[in-house]
């Protein structure tokens, strides 16, 4: 804040780059540098599901296996869905820690309608359902309290979706689910399981809904500028309220195809699943601080936390030394995005720079 | 004395708006006092004034995140309700904040359609509308064309460009969109001298079309380059309206400063 008699002032312009600059080409070659450097950046991910991929193929016969992929791919399904809800909270800036819990929940309100109804779609409904209402609840509570962020209300809705799963199921997990749930959640054809068509499905749609269409657009200019995005009229309370009921809606696809693997429904389904997804995210490359990122992104996140777990498996590697592993490869993506927003600063600056020194 | 003889001719226009005995508290705090200003077809009016004097009071008022609470504003002689931003942006209203509220993530275009995006399948409800993102490419190439706004090729977020590019792609955003009123807060305070000088060409050439401009600027050569006229405000009141030139600028100052006729400066 200036002090006011000193903004009065015609301010003779300091940052004029004009005088004493190196020549342009210089300056040219070192923003082409950065630039290429961002570029890197942007194409880590997938260069190290790459490198995860031949380092273990090479320790590993059974990892390049058809059958083994197929492991991989049941294995991440669910991280995979639960990422592209995640992926869209993120977006916009949030966080959604419940929906490892709202997955449970999807589950134990899908195995007592089917105490009762044996319709596998209306099972799958209930389910899906479940999700996407505790979602929209997600979304109400945190826009109508007009908090900063979601942090403390979806944290909150974890433990009541959690204890609600519990006192529904009375703690137990409860046997038996539709034929139908059963089949998209376990079958396969040949080594690739049916699963995995549910994720190609979704993240389809995802992408169709953030590209192409008009709320796509607002949930990526909600996460890069909120207060701009009201001041264009934008109607970001709603466009908050639909990303958490995807969310949760994406909880109860997750809670599908966890109940048709296992042939149940059980309050302890998805512990820590929200932590996993978060993960996928932000080691797929889409920034924390919001507005930044793809479905590729949240995918490759995914298949990299699957993969590592396969590989480190594979290799007969401690599960606590995974957990660590998938820790440190968290604090490097997340260290990689704000490198990146340093070189876009100095990429900024290079190019005004030379464009002050070439003309 | 053709600074002059331009302002008589421009007053002498149509009014596009005006702002009668507005009147703004904020608790017990009074930040506009029966303020009235008009501004013609194609006029700068510059806003001048101390921090503190309601100068952004007064653009909040007309871009519509402040309705006043006493007065009335008209634009072309009708007395207008503006009470929200998209109320003043459909009247033609469009104002580029200090804070130039661009979005760092998306494209130029994107930004220039943020929020009235372009879409086919009308009888959708609007977020569901698939968006014709072509046509908002093409369409923004042509409205920076028109204001001769050049954006270097090769960065495709408004995040990568430098202080200048972001100032013409804001400016120009409520230039292409304006069909009254652009008003403009501080736009050059944080550019360099070749930065500025685009910023104000742009001014120019948004004059030359029968835009009127309202100018927020504590920069009294920019002013006296581009103002038609000056309007000072001292705690929220209107103390005087200077038709700036390199004879008044002693009075323009002693305005703002206030304590009467002070003549040395």
């Amino acid at each position: 804040m200036n002090a006011p008699h000193t903004t009065d002032t015609v301010q003779p312009s300091a940052a004029d780059p004009n005088e004493s600059v190196p020549p342009a080409d210089e300056i040219t070659k070192k923003a082409r540098l950065v630039g290429v450097a961002l570029r890197a950046l942007r194409a880590g991910p997938v260069l190290i599901l790459l490198l995860l991929i031949t380092g273990f193929a090479s320790q590993s016969d059974i990892f390049l296996t058809t059958e083994n992929a197929g492991n991989i791919l049941a294995q991440t399904v669910v991280i995979a869905i639960l990422a592209l809800g995640q992926l869209l909270v993120i977006l916009t800036r949030g966080i959604d820690l419940s929906v490892g819990a709202v997955l449970a929940l999807s589950t134990v309100a899908g195995a007592l309608v089917f105490d009762k109804i044996e319709s596998a779609w209306v099972v799958m409904l209930v389910m899906v359902g479940t999700g996407a209402a505790v979602g929209v609840l997600n979304g109400l509570v945190f826009v109508k309290l007009k908090l900063p962020h979601p942090f403390i209300t979806t944290l909150a809705m974890m433990s009541v979706a959690r204890g609600v799963a519990l006192v529904l199921s009375d703690g137990r997990p409860r046997q038996g689910m539709p034929e139908g749930v059963r089949t998209i959640g376990g079958d396969s054809i040949g080594w690739f399981p049916l699963s995995a068509f549910v994720v190609i499905g979704a993240a389809l749609l995802t992408g169709l809904a953030l590209y192409r269409l008009t709320w796509g657009r607002w949930v990526y200019a909600v996460g890069g500028n909120p207060e701009a995005a009201r001041r264009t009229g934008i109607p970001v309370d709603r466009v908050l309220i639909a990303v958490f009921a995807i969310s949760g809606l994406s909880a109860g696809v997750a809670g599908v195809l966890t109940a048709g693997r296992t042939d149940a429904g059980s309050p302890t389904f998805g512990n820590l699943a929200e932590l996993d997804a978060i993960s996928a995210v932000i080691i797929g490359g889409v920034s924390f601080l919001g507005g930044r990122g793809k479905v590729s992104n949240a995918l490759v996140g995914a298949l990299m936390v699957g993969v590592l777990r396969n590989g480190l498996n594979l290799l007969n590697v401690d599960a606590f030394i995974q957990m660590i592993a998938i820790g440190l490869i968290l604090v490097l993506a997340v260290w990689l995005d704000t490198v990146r927003e340093r070189l876009e600063g100095r990429f900024r600056t290079l190019q005004a720079t030379a464009q002050g020194a070439t003309k | 004395m053709s600074d002059t003889n331009r302002a008589a001719e421009i007053a002498a226009g149509p009014e596009i708006l005006s702002v009668h005995h507005a009147s703004k508290h904020f608790g017990p705090v009074t930040a506009l006092e029966d303020v009235s200003i008009t501004l013609h077809e194609g006029e700068v009016l510059a806003l001048m004034g101390d921090n503190g004097a309601g100068k952004s009071t007064l653009i909040k008022a007309l871009s519509g995140v402040h309705p006043i609470d006493t007065g009335h504003i008209e634009i072309d002689g009708q007395t207008a309700r503006v009470d929200s931003p998209a109320s003043a942006r459909a009247m033609g209203i469009e104002t580029v904040y200090q804070d130039l509220a661009l979005f760092d993530n998306l494209s130029p275009a994107d930004n220039f359609f943020a929020g009235r995006e372009l879409s086919r399948l009308e009888w959708l409800p609007r977020p569901l509308r698939p968006m014709r993102r072509g046509d908002m490419r093409k369409e923004t190439t042509r409205l920076l064309d028109d204001l001769k706004v050049t954006l270097p090729e090769g960065h495709s977020t408004v995040g990568l460009m430098s202080g200048g590019q972001r100032q013409a792609v804001a400016v120009a955003r409520a230039a292409a969109f304006a069909t009254k009123v652009v008003i403009l807060d501080e736009p050059t305070a944080a550019l360099g001298l070749r930065e500025s000088r685009k910023v104000l060409d742009l001014i120019q050439r948004l004059k030359e079309r029968g835009i009127g401009i309202i100018l927020i600027s504590h920069s009294m050569d920019h002013v006296l380059e581009v103002a038609d006229t000056a309007i000072v405000l001292r705690r929220g009141r209107r103390v005087g309206q200077v038709i700036p030139s390199a004879e008044t600028q002693e009075e323009l100052v002693s305005l703002i400063v206030g304590g009467g006729a002070t003549t040395n400066l």
